[in-house]
């Protein structure tokens, strides 16, 4: 079976800046997938090129039979892909709710606004607060609320983790083993890589704008003394 | 007789009414300008041309075609947020990438050429534009004689601020104008057509300066340069309130609008320069403006 998303000698730059030396990569459908590197090695460059905010790019793009490299940036969310950026980008001037009913339906089969608040209760209880009041750990959970809303397909999640206690880390996962039962795609984005080894199958690891590992869960001990050289931790 | 500070009352009620009246005009073009720059990022000189064109339509409409005061308060609001649309989706737009101040001097030579257009092809005098015959008349209110056009500028002002309020504040495509206003590229990667937004809101702004230019047209003379006269302090007005703060924008226009009114009764040399001064001192004690937030 075709990947539902593929990517393959993607080059990007800023400005002048090259960044994107040839990524490679595919994630199948239902599959949760980690990208692990050091800082400014590319992974959120990455997730930007492939939802096409970053427009000076070059290689093959494909999500579900839709050539992303022609897509204009409105129309790849109804292609199906959904990104959550690692600022979170919640708006200060909308309500939570706003915030949340914000994203356009693109498919049918997204969470109705019930099961959300079901598996993210603090939303609902702080619905009509401006979204920039809530906590770090609920900006990030309403970031992703939001996105599971429009029926998305595959979700591009950059650094879901990033600052947040360890009590909300393990909510993040089990939301993630949540979406992973619904048959959601992910595309994760991660330098904790503990957090990761618990919702990924397979990994990643880039290093100066390109993959140079690629491994299934299972492989992860044999890796280990790899990921700490590359990884630096 | 009644007097306020040695000033009789209906001296008061009169420069109230008349400051209001301004008010209205300088709340329905100051929220245009606020709503453009909030969005595009562009500071909107061709903004005092519109409200010019939204007159001249209607004063066009009413020579060659004979439409009245009624139709044109709809239809001239309509031509110029067209022409809107077509300014920003055809060269405007071409300017995002660039430094802000290329949006300013397109708006700023947009407006010359317009201007320029019009004192080519009507003279720089002003014509006059028949109140429509509903709203001729006055009413005598006790303490003052109120012409019922006037009073219905306040009103239709009123309601025009009112409902752009409600558009961008309880709405769902109000939702997208103020979630693009600060991050257009994260509302874009939703699958929302932010292009089209910027140009929708473009005409949104120029249809208010329209819709003011018709109000307008029965109460000052309709000419090439009535935009330029009020545009100077419709940009006092936005800084006063804030850049992009929809509400200090309508709530600001109204109250300079009648600081200005006021001014005349006390010192009427100095009603000329109120506004600018008010501005001064708002700018030395919160440069974000009143409404704004701190940058």
């Amino acid at each position: 079976m075709a990947p539902l998303l593929n990517v393959a000698g993607l080059q990007a730059w800023y400005g002048e800046s090259h960044i994107l030396h040839g990524v490679d990569l595919h994630v199948n459908a239902g599959e949760t997938i980690c990208i692990l590197g050091r800082n400014g090695m590319g992974k959120t460059t990455t997730l930007r090129s492939i939802m096409g905010i970053l427009s000076k790019r070059t290689g093959t793009i494909t999500f579900d039979g839709t050539d992303l490299m022609k897509t204009s940036l409105h129309n790849t969310a109804k292609a199906g892909v959904g990104f959550v950026p690692e600022e979170r980008g919640i708006f200060a001037t909308l309500s939570v709710q706003e915030n949340l009913m914000l994203p356009p339906k693109v498919a049918e089969g997204g969470m109705s606004v019930d099961e959300i608040y079901t598996l993210f209760p603090n939303l609902k209880e702080r619905r009509n607060s401006p979204g920039t009041k809530l906590s770090g750990g609920e900006q990030q959970m309403l970031a992703m609320a939001r996105i599971l809303r429009t029926g998305a397909k595959c979700l591009l999640l950059d650094e879901p983790t990033e600052g947040l206690a360890p009590v909300i880390i393990q909510a993040i996962g089990d939301v993630l083993r949540t979406l992973k039962a619904r048959g959601m795609t992910v595309v994760l984005v991660e330098q904790n890589f503990r957090f990761a080894s618990k919702v990924a199958d397979r990994f990643y690891v880039m290093d100066h704008g390109t993959m140079v590992a690629e491994f299934p869960v299972a492989d992860l001990p044999n890796r280990m003394a790899m990921l700490n050289e590359t990884l630096g931790v | 007789m009644t007097t306020i500070f040695g000033y009789p009352l209906v001296v008061w009620m009169g420069q109230l009414l008349l400051g209001l009246i301004n008010g209205s005009f300088y709340a329905m073009l100051s929220l245009g300008l606020a709503v453009i720059f909030g969005l595009l990022r562009v500071i909107n000189f061709a903004h005092g041309a519109m409200y010019m064109l939204g007159a001249f339509v209607a004063l066009l409409m009413a020579t060659y075609l004979g439409l009245n005061y009624w139709v044109a308060l709809f239809v001239a609001p309509l031509v110029v947020a067209l022409g809107g649309a077509i300014v920003e989706r055809t060269m405007l737009s071409r300017l995002y990438k660039l430094d802000h101040l290329y949006g300013l001097l397109f708006t700023f030579g947009l407006a010359l050429l317009i201007e320029g257009t019009f004192r080519y092809l009507f003279g720089a005098s002003g014509q006059p534009y028949p109140v429509p015959a509903a709203l001729s008349g006055g009413v005598n209110l006790g303490f003052m004689f109120l012409p019922i056009y006037r009073g219905w500028v306040i009103i239709a002002s009123l309601i025009a601020c009112l409902a752009v309020w409600l558009l961008i504040e309880k709405t769902k495509l109000g939702s997208y104008l103020r979630a693009s206003t600060e991050n257009p590229v994260l509302v874009q990667s939703f699958g929302v057509n932010v292009p089209l937004l910027l140009t929708l809101t473009y005409a949104l702004g120029a249809g208010l300066a329209g819709l003011a230019g018709v109000l307008a047209a029965p109460i000052y003379q309709v000419s090439p340069l009535m935009g330029t006269n009020i545009i100077i302090i419709v940009f006092a007005v936005v800084v006063v309130g804030g850049m992009g703060s929809i509400l200090g924008a309508i709530i600001t226009g109204y109250m300079l609008g009648i600081a200005e009114g006021l001014t005349k009764v006390i010192y009427p040399e100095a009603s000329n320069i109120v506004i600018f001064v008010i501005m001064a001192i708002v700018l030395i004690l919160r440069p974000a403006g009143l409404f704004g937030k701190d940058a």
